[in-house]
Parts: C-alpha cells; sequence; structure tokens
C-alpha cells in the first residue's frame, strides 16, 4: 500500500474513533473544550508516531528471533509506558511551555487504546517500519481530526437548550454517532477513485 | 457474608455500574457488541482478567513501592491478558477472530487498572474478589444489553454458542425482516450509547428525587 493510501485510510476511511472505537476515553472525556483538545491530539500523534516505530523494531528484532511472539501484549504496553515516561520526561527538560500545554495529557496516553491498538494492527497488517510509522501518525491525525470537531461540536452545545437527562456526556455520544454517520461517505471505493 | 461485603458485591452491578454510570472501558464495549456471543467471550475475559489481577494486587499490596505501583499492576494485567489469549486462541477460535485487536485490548481496559488503582491496593483478599467479580458481571451484563440491543434491532437475530443440531442464531421475527441496518454500524453504536446513557440518567435523577 502507499503512503498516501496507508494516510487516507487511517485518517478518514478507518477513522479510529469514528469506525474501531479505539481512544473513546479521551474523546469523551477530554473534548470540553478546543484547546486540550488540540493538546490531547498531537500528544497522542507523537506518541502513536514513536510507538509505532519502537514496537515494530521491538517486535522484528526481539520477540521474532526469540520465538517469543505470544510475549507481544506484555511487552508492548511495557515498551508504550516507558515510552510515555520518557518523552514526558524529556519534553519537562526541553521544553517547559509545551510541558505546561502537553504535560497533563501524557500519562493519560499510557492508557489509551488507540496507542496499543495501532502497535497490534502493525503487526496484524504487516507493514514495514516505515508504512507502520506513517499508519502511527496517521492514526493520531485521524484522532487529533475527531476530537477538535467533537470540541468545537460540545463548545456549541454548551450553549443551546438540551434536555436535562442528555445534558454532558449523552448528547455527545449522540453527536458523535451523527459524526460517524458522516464519515461512512469515506469508504474503500474512496481510494480507488483517487489511486486507481 | 456481613452486610459490607454483599455491597462491595452489589455496587459493580447497579450503583457504580462500570460501563454506564461510571463510563470506563468504552473502547471494547463498543467495538465488539455487534454480535451477543463477542459480548459473552469480552465480558468474560474482561471477569477472569479483573478477578486474578485484583487477586495478586491485593495480595502484593505491601511488597510493592508505591513509586513503581502503576508498572507492576500493567505486567500483572498484561501476564493475565495474555493467559486469556492464548486459551481463547486455542479453545473458542472463532470468538478469538471476532474479538480480534479488542482481546489485547483489555490490557489498556481502564476498568482493570481503575480497580487495581481505587479499591484492590487498598482492600482485603476478600473485598478484592468480591468487587472484581461485581464489577466483573456489571460490565458483562452492560455488554449484554448492548449487543442484544444492536444486533436484534440491527439484525433481528441474536447469535448464541452453537450446540448440537442448534446453530446458535436466534431469529426475532418482524425484526429479521426489517432489520435497522444502522444498530451493528459504527454510528449506531455511539447513538445507542448516548440513549442508554440518557436513560441512566433520567433513572438516576428519578430515584433521587
Amino acid at each position: 500500500m502507499s503512503y498516501i493510501a496507508i494516510l487516507i485510510t487511517y485518517i478518514f476511511i478507518n477513522n479510529f474513533i469514528f469506525t474501531q472505537f479505539l481512544g473513546l476515553c479521551p474523546f469523551i472525556g477530554v473534548s470540553k473544550n478546543s484547546e486540550s483538545a488540540i493538546g490531547m491530539g498531537i500528544a497522542v500523534t507523537f506518541v502513536m508516531g514513536l510507538a509505532s516505530l519502537i514496537t515494530y523494531l521491538v517486535y522484528h528484532f526481539l520477540l521474532v528471533p526469540l520465538q517469543l511472539q505470544y510475549l507481544q501484549t506484555l511487552s508492548f504496553i511495557l515498551v508504550i509506558a516507558a515510552l510515555v515516561q520518557f518523552v514526558e520526561m524529556i519534553i519537562q527538560k526541553n521544553s517547559p511551555a509545551l510541558y505546561q500545554a502537553l504535560g497533563i495529557f501524557l500519562p493519560l496516553i499510557t492508557t489509551n487504546c488507540a496507542v496499543l491498538g495501532i502497535a497490534i494492527i502493525n503487526i496484524t497488517q504487516g507493514y514495514n517500519l516505515m508504512e507502520s510509522f506513517v499508519a502511527g501518525i496517521a492514526g493520531g491525525l485521524g484522532f487529533t481530526l475527531a476530537i477538535i470537531l467533537m470540541s468545537n461540536l460540545r463548545e456549541k452545545l454548551d450553549l443551546s437548550p438540551v434536555r436535562k437527562a442528555f445534558k454532558g456526556v449523552p448528547i455527545a455520544f449522540v453527536s458523535g454517532g451523527l459524526m460517524a454517520l458522516a464519515f461512512m461517505a469515506f469508504d474503500k471505493a474512496l481510494l480507488t477513485n483517487l489511486l486507481g | 457474608m456481613g452486610q459490607s461485603h454483599v455491597k462491595e458485591f452489589t455496587k459493580g452491578i447497579f450503583k457504580e455500574n462500570p460501563t454506564f454510570i461510571i463510563m470506563l472501558g468504552l473502547c471494547p464495549t463498543l467495538g465488539v457488541t455487534t454480535q451477543v456471543v463477542n459480548a459473552i467471550g469480552m465480558g468474560a475475559g474482561v471477569l477472569f482478567v479483573l478477578l486474578f489481577s485484583n487477586i495478586f494486587i491485593s495480595l502484593l499490596k505491601n511488597i510493592i513501592p508505591s513509586s513503581v505501583r502503576i508498572p507492576s499492576y500493567i505486567v500483572i494485567i498484561a501476564s493475565f491478558v495474555t493467559i486469556v489469549e492464548l486459551v481463547m486462541h486455542a479453545f473458542a477460535p472463532s470468538i478469538f477472530e471476532a474479538l480480534g485487536v479488542y482481546l489485547p485490548l483489555i490490557v489498556v481496559n481502564c476498568i482493570i487498572l481503575g480497580r487495581a488503582e481505587a479499591f484492590a491496593n487498598k482492600n482485603t483478599v476478600i473485598d478484592s474478589i468480591l468487587d472484581a467479580l461485581g464489577m466483573g458481571i456489571g460490565f458483562t451484563l452492560a455488554l449484554l444489553l448492548i449487543a442484544a440491543l444492536r444486533e436484534g434491532l440491527g439484525a433481528g437475530t441474536w447469535t448464541l454458542f452453537a450446540i448440537g443440531s442448534f446453530d446458535g442464531v436466534v431469529e426475532i421475527p418482524i425484526l429479521n425482516q426489517y432489520p435497522l441496518r444502522i444498530m451493528t454500524l459504527a454510528a449506531g453504536a455511539l447513538l445507542l450509547m448516548g440513549f442508554l446513557k440518557a436513560f441512566f440518567n433520567w433513572k438516576t435523577a428519578r430515584n433521587k428525587g
């Protein structure tokens, strides 16, 4: 698959939120205002790209030669947890301003399904190193797109008259569902029409 | 069994239901509920991992230094998830295939880490077992409800286990002729979840008032 096809697939066609529900907790939890949504999106994209690279290397150069593929889940989550911690330390040391903006989101990312999800999807799809990296970035961008759209919608929803039982999370789910309905317009046929 | 023990068990099923009240672990909740049988498989997997990680964490709570407790919990949880993966791959390959990426993702299911951090590292083994059973059953029941609604409305069937000559598919008359296809798709899952959460909000508010 070409890189552009992978980008389109993971941003639009297989959008992590709207088709696979990966990363739904932060999508609902951190989408109350657009500033934090952008911060969360950037942090997730960054970690997903890095995690795709590192889990690829761990899988193909450590687990496969030692025939320990069954330790995939265990080793991936440890690598991701260590990576997130490491990124947090580097950002804190080198860019206090960025740390101010992203700091609170980083610990949450370890338990974000999207990060472990893309690591596992890369292995099951048989992507090579570069394809894994592009898929990771694209998955992160798809997440960012979804969470930014959602936060803008929710800022508007705060000002509209919503029934009491629907206030907050329920209406967020319903609007998320309607957005997912719109995203159904992006399907596999789009890819063949665009790239032949 | 005292009053407090019973409460540890029942709170997870109703008052603190992980799916509808606390809203944790949503990715698998919506991802696997296209068929009833997948919901049962996922519920059983989570229940097993939750039970054993709660037992081990409450046993080891005085040994694990608090500065490395989260990574330790993750290792314990990931070990049990690997056991579930291997067992399901061997004995229930069709469910293993259907659950796909969501099965290893039990590791990052917030319910399990949440119970470890909020309950098992402060309480006795017995209470932790009861808490895990309650939360696990509450999660499974929530999955069953969502799956029954989604598959029932969306396809007009309920897919259960195949036993003998029974192929495991229950047909629902009328609905299987005029299914609401959207319910089995991603958009329907999000819509349904919104309406269910609104229903539970309304019910809680009415019980209080």
